[in-house]
């Protein structure tokens, strides 16, 4: 694919694993933000070519890991209604909230549909007149525009049967909350880069100057990764730190200025928990009062939030690093992808799933050696 | 047996019913002007209970799938031709070479008789090209739920071709593992048909059988300890279950695996890893090394094995049977099994 | 997250009061919502997350990119 495959060039990647082997003089711990990220180190198998000092910690960039169980059931609330079309993206389809997932509700009789892109539910909502379509917005920022369009459109064109049901996060407020916390031990980061072509990464100067953390926008093929990886490399074993932008082709420093300003019309900060972290202050995006007649959450009210359960999963220490998920009592035995307690081990950029599909072998090896 | 089709008594129009599988007379039209003109010959036209059947060996492979994909029609073939050929598939993939089908339909309340019909003609077409006779079947309708779903069982009774099993158990270590073609265009035909998407070469099916190739590499004495058909899961599980069974340690490059720019780009756009995509119409075969490029050689002689290529080999005997895939920066990941059908993703 | 991907406009439409395009990826043509790349014409690749162009590619950008060279290149 044009513009992709140039970026998995293995020669050119080589190059650049050789180059950061060149610079590297001791250990360093990184973490690269976006679940997108995480995906390809995981499927190029990027760690094994970085030098051994170089710990790379998978982020909270996944909106399947940290969408609030407490949105998840108001879904599943919501699906269970008679007249009502849910659609989602296919990610979300297998996160367990309290008590069960949209594909089993899919399996039951509810009308839980695949949508590849927002404008799609408005589309299915002017065909089915009769039925009520409610939309399931999740995502980071990068997602966040489209889904201002739909609700947009959704007013432009007096559609009365489509509402969405919001559960943004956005990312800056997580890196603080990180970069904040006491017993933080990353060093570097590698942002999210189709969060930034939305936001773009002025807002990243001030923590990069609170914090004293070099911060690289990076973007998501091999190369990226590595060339990433290096320019945070260069500026830790120089002592310097400033936010430096990998992922130039598609990156400006101001972002996506229409974008943002249909988003401000739209959307509003709000209070967000994360899933297995708790609440981050003003890290959530609700739909603005003006598009109150929109919103799902006031359209079908959760009669009663379902108690919280402690399955004993430890999501939270994962997606912020401090933990391994083999550290977990769970990992590898009750919970495997086939039955997850934690969303990290549904999605496919999650740590937990990363972990059991790639080191399990070397824990299993590790086991029969004790 | 009046066996003639009077086009007046197949209005283009006219719905599968549910007297059509009450055994009465609409079941008897239903035979006489769909399936016997389609599957006609001299034990099926018996119409009897059980088809007497004369098989000149007991060394028999006998096999069964069911079929039940959405949708019917799709680009590279039908529900039709894929009952045919998966089931004529499983019998290749253990040596055998097929004589006989049964053929069982389940249908729903509505559907179309002119759908039904296009579909038996392709299961005509298919066993008639391969020298296989449908001997015996049966016809079930069930209430109307969207009417348009049909569900086909066929069974295949072989003989087998060779003196020694072909399963995971003969796998050894240092065979070659082979590839008869490029993967996913199955799977992507029928997602392409089902998301609407577009392409400016499109993907058709690799819906086929594979028994052709299988004979002509028995006929030229290759010694092949195995062999798996690549369907649902793709080539990523069918290699992960062989190593589970054979308890082997296999390595393939991912370099070597061929998938087209169509497939590759739908693939990308949906979030899919073309691994596990599905396949109705490949094969991985596992042979001594020393007769790989023969096996090949072979392979390439009929059209849809002209990609085949060498993709692996089998390491030895492992503690933690594992297919583990080498990528061109030289570093690797172990295949698993997916929990569930890929999701398109956005993420 | 964010899945996107780099996709060449072939054609540029109106749909309703949205700006659309035809996209090829490299052999699979969709359509995309280009209301958030008002700059973007015929010829150009977008970057497409969920249906949406989120930024014009810059294909000098791109290419200064594949030709970098760390300074610290053994």
């Amino acid at each position: 694919m044009k513009y992709v495959d140039e970026f998995r060039q293995s020669a050119l990647v080589k190059q650049w694993a050789d180059a950061l082997h060149a610079i590297t003089t001791r250990p360093w711990t990184m973490m690269e933000v976006c679940g997108g990220q995480t995906h390809a180190i995981v499927k190029f198998g990027l760690q094994a070519l970085l030098p051994k000092e170089i710990r790379l910690i998978h982020g909270p960039g996944c909106p399947v890991c940290v969408t609030p169980v407490e949105s998840i059931d108001h879904a599943l609330y919501i699906a269970s209604i008679p007249e009502v079309i849910l659609c989602s993206f296919g990610d979300m389809l297998r996160v367990p909230g309290s008590y069960t997932n949209l594909l089993a509700m899919k399996a039951r009789g509810s009308d839980v549909r695949i949508v590849h892109s927002p404008l799609d539910a408005i589309k299915i909502a002017e065909d089915n007149p009769n039925k009520e379509v409610v939309f399931f917005a999740v995502g980071f920022e990068t997602t966040a525009p489209p889904n201002a369009m739909a609700v947009y459109q959704a007013k432009k064109r007096g559609l009365k049967n489509f509402s969405l049901l919001a559960s943004h996060v956005l990312v800056p407020p997580a890196l603080e909350f990180l970069l904040q916390s006491h017993d933080n031990e990353v060093q570097g980061f590698l942002a999210a880069g189709h969060v930034c072509t939305i936001t773009g990464y002025r807002h990243y100067h001030r923590l990069v100057h609170a914090h004293q953390v070099p911060i690289v926008v990076t973007g998501f093929e091999p190369l990226d990764i590595l060339q990433g990886i290096y320019f945070c490399v260069e500026m830790l074993e120089k002592g310097t730190y400033a936010v430096v932008n990998q992922y130039q082709r598609c990156v400006l420093e101001q972002g996506n200025v229409s974008a943002q300003a249909l988003l401000e019309d739209v959307f509003q900060v709000v209070e967000r928990p994360w899933r297995g972290i708790g609440t981050i202050a003003s890290s959530g995006l609700g739909l603005q009062a003006q598009y109150a007649d929109f919103d799902a959450a006031l359209r079908y009210p959760m009669k009663e939030t379902m108690p919280s359960q402690d399955n004993g999963c430890i999501s939270g220490l994962i997606l912020l690093g401090k933990q391994k998920p083999s550290a977990c009592p769970l990992f590898g035995k009750q919970c495997t992808p086939e039955t997850p307690f934690g969303a990290p081990m549904v999605s496919n950029e999650g740590a937990c799933a990363a972990y059991y599909h790639y080191a399990k072998r070397d824990c299993f090896i590790e086991e029969r050696m004790l | 047996m009046n066996t003639l089709s009077c086009p007046a008594m197949i209005d283009e129009s006219q719905v599968i019913l549910l007297a059509h599988g009450s055994g009465g007379k609409h079941t008897s039209q239903l035979i006489e002007n769909i399936f016997l003109p389609a599957f006609s010959n001299d034990t099926l036209d018996r119409l009897h209970d059980g088809a007497l059947l004369d098989i000149p060996s007991s060394q028999i492979v006998f096999t069964t799938d069911s079929y039940v994909v959405q949708p019917v029609f799709f680009p590279g073939g039908d529900i039709g031709k894929l009952a045919v050929t998966g089931t004529l598939n499983d019998l290749a993939m253990c040596g055998a070479k097929p004589y006989y089908l049964s053929c069982a339909f389940i249908i729903e309340e509505g559907f179309l008789q002119s759908d039904l019909k296009r579909i038996v003609e392709s299961m005509k077409r298919e066993a008639e090209a391969h020298s296989v006779q449908i001997v015996t079947g049966d016809t079930k309708v069930i209430e109307r739920q969207t009417g348009t779903n049909i569900f086909i069982n066929t069974s295949g009774i072989g003989i087998s071709m060779v003196k020694d099993p072909i399963h995971p158990h003969q796998i050894q270590q240092g065979d070659c593992i082979l590839l008869s073609g490029d993967i996913g265009r199955h799977g992507m035909a029928i997602m392409a048909k089902r998301e609407g998407l577009e392409f400016s070469s499109p993907v058709i099916s690799d819906c086929g059988s594979l028994a052709p190739m299988i004979e002509a590499l028995l006929r030229a004495k290759v010694e092949v300890h195995c062999l798996r058909d690549l369907t649902r899961g793709g080539l990523a599980t069918a290699l992960v279950e062989l190593a589970e069974a054979a308890k082997m340690e296999f390595r393939m490059t991912e370099d070597a695996i061929g998938v087209s720019e169509s497939v590759n780009s739908a693939c990308e756009i949906l979030g899919f890893d073309p691994l596990y995509v599905a396949n109705e119409g490949r094969f991985v075969a596992f042979v001594p090394k020393h007769q790989a490029h023969h096996a090949l050689a072979v392979l390439k002689e009929f059209d849809a094995g002209r990609e085949a290529n060498l993709i692996g080999e089998v390491i030895g005997r492992s503690m933690f049977p594992s297919a583990i895939l080498h990528n061109s920066f030289g570093t690797e990941r172990y295949l698993y099994r997916l929990a569930g059908d890929q999701l398109p993703r956005i993420c | 997250m964010c899945l996107a991907l780099p996709g060449k406009i072939l054609a540029i439409k109106e749909e309703g009061d949205l700006r659309m395009g035809d996209v090829d990826f490299s052999g699979v043509k969709k359509t995309v919502c280009l209301a958030y790349t008002p700059e973007a014409k015929v010829g150009d690749y977008v970057i497409v997350h969920v249906g949406f162009a989120i930024s014009v590619l810059n294909e000098r950008e791109a290419q200064s990119t594949l030709d970098l060279v760390a300074e610290n290149k053994t």
